[in-house]
């Protein structure tokens, strides 16, 4: 693992696992592998939480990146900006501290947010900006929480950025509940703030959260239960609904959609991650605020969402009630799209790290996956998902694929030609060109901000999955195959 | 430190990237962290490549900042040379990789040992040079490269072809619709009776670099690429150059001329008035176009142009010249080399912005109001906002520049697409105007116009309703001189008694 260790205090890696005796084979490559600077986290983080600002702390290659890439700049100006470090920072003849109160004063004066959130890069890390440092001294003077993010790309992969934030965040969950008595103030500026971005946004009107609007004798008793992982609110609220069906009362998520609503954490509370990328705020949980963890699959798939629900009930000691019915009628409603998967191949390239359940599901599914593909492998927050891929592949009756950490693209297109498999889910600079070899693709990244989890949302895996099969089947007899004049040389 | 919200220009690599990668058989290793690779996506992304980029990423992380990098580049430098076996490989810095001040030569030096291919350093400092800089250079960097290299293997060729020929120099991938551009000067070329020698970087060998010097001449048609390079070029082999862009009927036929002047010096008669003449009053629309009706409605129109040197120099001309519309103000992010583009424009437009802060144009848009603005993919937000429509003239780039169509912007058939372009701009403003007169769609919500989100001031409901019977298309004129008039009387409340005032007060 060459991850290297923080020099931050709980903000580390897990070990790796002593790792229980597995069939599954794992490897290592090059590392050599297109996927997104974890920095890009800010595209769906400033959205999901309403009252933030990002201010990306980097060059202009990490501006342009965000902008050209993902995206990001235009319709997010209102609540994120990049520190553009210049040839003074770079040198040390400015001084960090006092560069970073002028544009957080500014910031201040212009958006007025409840949290600056600070994403460091490359270049943050390799002049060792002392960001932890300073963040508590200039937060004090400015009077605006300051979280500090190293999202940078010298140590983490895509999805991974919004681990570091979301590690970060939860050091600021309040271990008491908030009084009610709110400053008027605060509550003013919020609504001004919101109404000012709500311009460019193109977010869906948001579902109200159901927590609130329920009676606690719905719920049986039990420890409370936290759950972390940035979802867009429709989802969050089918998974609140999907555990108070066997009445688990959610305590919160982390993030929330505002950051002044953070969720109360203390010692003792449960905790369970919904998405795999996200061991270090595992970790951080466990370790720093001493909550337990619930290591489980993850609620991908109906398989996996059965699977979290279950362990959780478990957990409390809660018999589950109708998961059964509810996972079978869920696998009949797919029926229409399992017919076109069935028998199929699928190659994970590894982007996002989200590869290891959507394998598994897509196993599930009855399809075969020669190779799974992923940025960074942790076995033990991984170990439930990972088990749980090994069963479906024994139950399925299908070889068990083999796991590439730090994969190395250019053999992977090697292993794609001779594999030649039915969908290549890859990251976007290898699409295209192997869709004019002839070669169906699907974009990892649709994946990574599709709704995903739980048992009302395998439709919309199944319908990106099935999208390239779909279009190949309606191209089909036109010859145009391949688009490509040589073949590339091996 | 200065925050950022948006770029014109991006990062040196970039540049350096584009030049590498338009050429043919020519790998880039790219020394940087894991996600800078997204070159390659854009690529692959915006103007559909088929063919996967060929730049690898010699990986920066934390070993590497721990023990150096030497070994891990050679690695990578020898394992794409036997992989790949191109002809060149070009070592590629980023800003991650300039601050660790590796002796990035040396690696170069010692992977040369190995590998077949050339090997070369791209000389650009990453937090001097921007994209379009540091592509110039780059270019410049590998032209020079190869024809000494030539010399010194006694094969470089400097005899002229017998017919009249031209480098055409400065088409690049991920450039602003280059690809249809080059298809239209080749085809401008050929009318000429002008063979193309080599078109530069796009398409081309390295291997033949060392046939430029038989061009007769040199066309740039970009300021931004390939400048340096035909400087070079001139100094080795006296080679003219030709850096008249040709956009618009005007210029296309000053950059004609150029090279009608180029040839006779060369004792090669030729004489292109007839051709200009047949093209730009009978075969081009644009000339007809400017004299039609259709055209007259823009007379006196006002607009914003933003962008490139290149393409809002060549923008504001045509519109001030060809289509009398009123440039209120033309504006370049090319800080580097504004004077050129104070020169160009001055005469044409009333003020001149060189800025490469997009909020500073976007004030001034709101502040002109003009009835269009020509700009980048920034300026079509900002004229989205502020309710006026915006063409796109110049990069960023984005997937809107790779149309299927041919769509070029230089010679007559650029004039005619330029003609389309600016013409719809106004009309479709005009019709939404008129749809809105007409009741068409004013149940538009009220929109915050001001481009500074200094939003202190609330409109009460009377003072929305009132708002909302004016007219769509004065609308944003009223609402921002009734804010202006209530910030001047220290109100924060616009009732619609607020809005009687300040029409009594200012005419809102
Ligand atoms: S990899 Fe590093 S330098 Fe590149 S965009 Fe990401 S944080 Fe910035």
């Amino acid at each position: 693992m060459t991850v290297a260790k923080e020099r931050s205090a709980g903000s580390n890696q897990p070990a790796p696992a002593s790792a229980a005796p597995s069939a599954l084979n794992f490897e290592c490559e090059t590392g050599n592998y297109h996927t997104f600077c974890p920095i890009s986290c800010v595209a769906w983080l400033y959205q999901k939480i309403e009252d933030s600002f990002f201010l990306v702390i980097g060059t202009k290659t990490c501006g342009y990146f965000l902008q050209n890439a993902m995206g990001v700049m235009i319709f997010a100006e209102p609540r994120y900006a990049m520190a553009e470090l210049e040839e003074g920072d770079i040198s040390a003849k400015l001084n960090d501290y006092e560069e970073l109160k002028r544009l957080c004063l500014d910031i201040k004066r212009s958006r007025n947010p409840s949290v600056i959130v600070w994403i460091g890069t490359c270049t943050t890390e390799i002049i060792k900006m002392d960001m932890e440092g300073i963040a508590p001294k200039l937060e004090a003077e400015i009077g605006i929480p300051i979280v500090v993010a190293r999202a940078n790309g010298l140590d983490y992969a895509f999805t991974q950025g919004e681990d570091t934030v979301l590690a970060a965040m939860a050091m600021r969950c309040p271990t008491e509940p908030k009084k009610i008595t709110a400053a008027p103030e605060q509550s003013v500026d919020r609504g001004s703030f919101q109404k000012l971005f709500s311009l460019g946004r193109k977010e869906e009107a948001k579902a109200e959260a159901p927590i609130a609007t329920t009676t606690d004798s719905e719920y049986k008793d039990h420890p409370p239960l936290i759950l972390f992982g940035s979802l867009p609110d429709s989802v969050v609220t089918q998974l609140n609904l999907e555990l108070k069906r066997q009445g688990i009362k959610v305590s919160g998520w982390l993030p929330s959609q505002h950051y002044t609503d953070l969720p109360v954490v203390q010692e003792g509370y449960y905790a369970a991650g919904i998405n795999p990328f996200l061991s270090r705020t595992a970790t951080a949980m466990m370790r720093r605020r001493k909550c337990k963890l619930i290591g489980a699959p993850f609620p991908i798939g109906p398989d996996g969402t059965r699977a979290w629900v279950e362990k959780i009930c478990k957990v409390f000691d809660i018999e589950p009630q109708g998961l059964d019915e509810r996972e079978a009628q869920i696998w009949a409603g797919l029926e229409d799209y399992l017919k076109l998967v069935r028998g199929k191949s699928v190659f994970f390239m590894g982007d996002n790290l989200l590869e290891v359940s959507l394998a598994r599901f897509l196993i599930r599914c009855g399809m075969t996956c020669p190779e799974i593909g992923i940025p960074y492998m942790d076995k033990r927050y991984q170990g439930a998902e990972l088990k749980l891929l090994e069963q479906t592949c024994n139950e399925m009756g299908v070889p068990l694929p083999r796991i590439i950490e730090k994969p190395d693209n250019y053999n992977q297109i090697q292993r794609i030609y001779e594999l030649n498999p039915d969908l290549v889910i890859t990251g976007m600079a290898h699409a295209n060109p192997l869709e004019a070899r002839g070669i169906s693709t699907k974009w990892s990244v649709e994946f990574t901000f599709a709704q995903l989890h739980g048992f009302a949302n395998a439709r919309d895996i199944l319908e990106l999955v099935t999208r390239p099969l779909r279009r190949n089947a309606a191209l089909d007899g036109l010859g145009w195959d391949k688009l490509v004049k040589e073949e590339v040389k091996a | 430190m200065k925050l950022a919200y948006w770029m014109y220009a991006g990062p040196a690599h970039i540049g350096t990237l584009r030049v590498a990668s338009s050429f043919k058989n020519v790998h880039a290793i790219m020394h940087a962290p894991l996600g800078d690779d997204y070159f390659n996506v854009m690529r692959s992304m915006l103007s559909r490549e088929r063919d996967f980029t060929p730049v690898t990423t010699s990986v920066v992380d934390r070993n590497v900042l721990a023990r150096g990098s030497q070994e891990k580049v050679v690695d990578n430098i020898t394992r794409k040379d036997g992989e790949e076996h191109p002809d060149l490989i070009m070592l590629t810095p980023t800003c991650t990789s300039s601050i660790l001040q590796e002796d990035l030569n040396n690696f170069v030096e010692r992977a040369q040992m190995d590998a077949q291919a050339d090997v070369m350093l791209a000389d650009v400092n990453h937090y001097r040079y921007n994209e379009l800089e540091a592509a110039d250079r780059t270019l410049a960097q590998v032209v020079r490269y190869y024809i000494q290299k030539a010399r010194k293997n006694g094969d470089l060729n400097t005899e002229k072809t017998e017919k009249p020929s031209v480098n055409i120099i400065g088409i690049s991938t991920l450039g602003f619709h280059n690809n249809h551009d080059c298809t239209e000067l080749k085809r401008l070329m050929a009318d000429l009776g002008i063979e193309v020698n080599i078109v530069m970087p796009d398409g081309a060998e390295v291997g033949e670099i060392k046939n430029m010097s038989r061009a007769w001449f040199n066309l740039v048609p970009y300021r931004e690429l390939g400048m340096q390079a035909a400087k070079y070029l001139e100094e080795e082999f006296g080679t003219p150059c030709v850096d008249i862009t040709p956009m618009g009927i005007v210029e296309t036929a000053r950059c004609i001329r150029a090279i009608q002047r180029v040839l006779n010096d060369n004792g090669h008669a030729a004489n292109f008035e007839e051709y200009i003449d047949n093209q730009t009053r009978h075969v081009s629309q644009a000339a007809w176009f400017s004299r039609s009706i259709d055209c007259q409605n823009l007379t006196g129109k006002r607009a914003v142009v933003f962008g490139d040197n290149t393409h809002a120099a060549a923008i504001t001309k045509v519109l001030a010249r060809e289509m009398g519309i009123k440039v209120v103000m033309a504006g370049t992010y090319c800080k580097y080399d504004q004077e050129w583009f104070r020169n160009e424009v001055s005469e044409y437009c009333d003020e001149v912005l060189v800025s490469e802060d997009n909020a500073e144009i976007a004030n001034a848009i709101a502040r002109l109001e003009p009835a269009a603005i020509f700009g980048t993919q920034m300026e079509r937000h900002v004229g989205k906002r502020l309710d006026i429509p915006c063409g796109v003239i110049a990069a960023p780039i984005h997937i809107q520049n790779f149309p299927v169509g041919y769509r070029p912007y230089v010679g007559y058939e650029g004039a005619n697409q330029l003609v389309d372009l600016i013409y719809n701009s106004f009309t479709l403003g005009m019709e939404d105007h008129l749809l809105e007169i007409f009741g068409g769609h004013d149940t538009k919500e009220v929109i915050t116009k001001e481009m500074a989100t200094e939003s202190d001031l609330t409109w009460s409901k009377d003072g929305r309703t009132e708002l909302q019977r004016v007219p769509g298309f004065v609308r944003g004129k009223v609402k921002r001189n009734t804010e202006k008039y209530a910030r001047s009387q220290g109100l924060d409340t616009i009732t619609a008694e607020v809005m009687y005032a300040a029409k009594e007060a200012v005419g809102a």
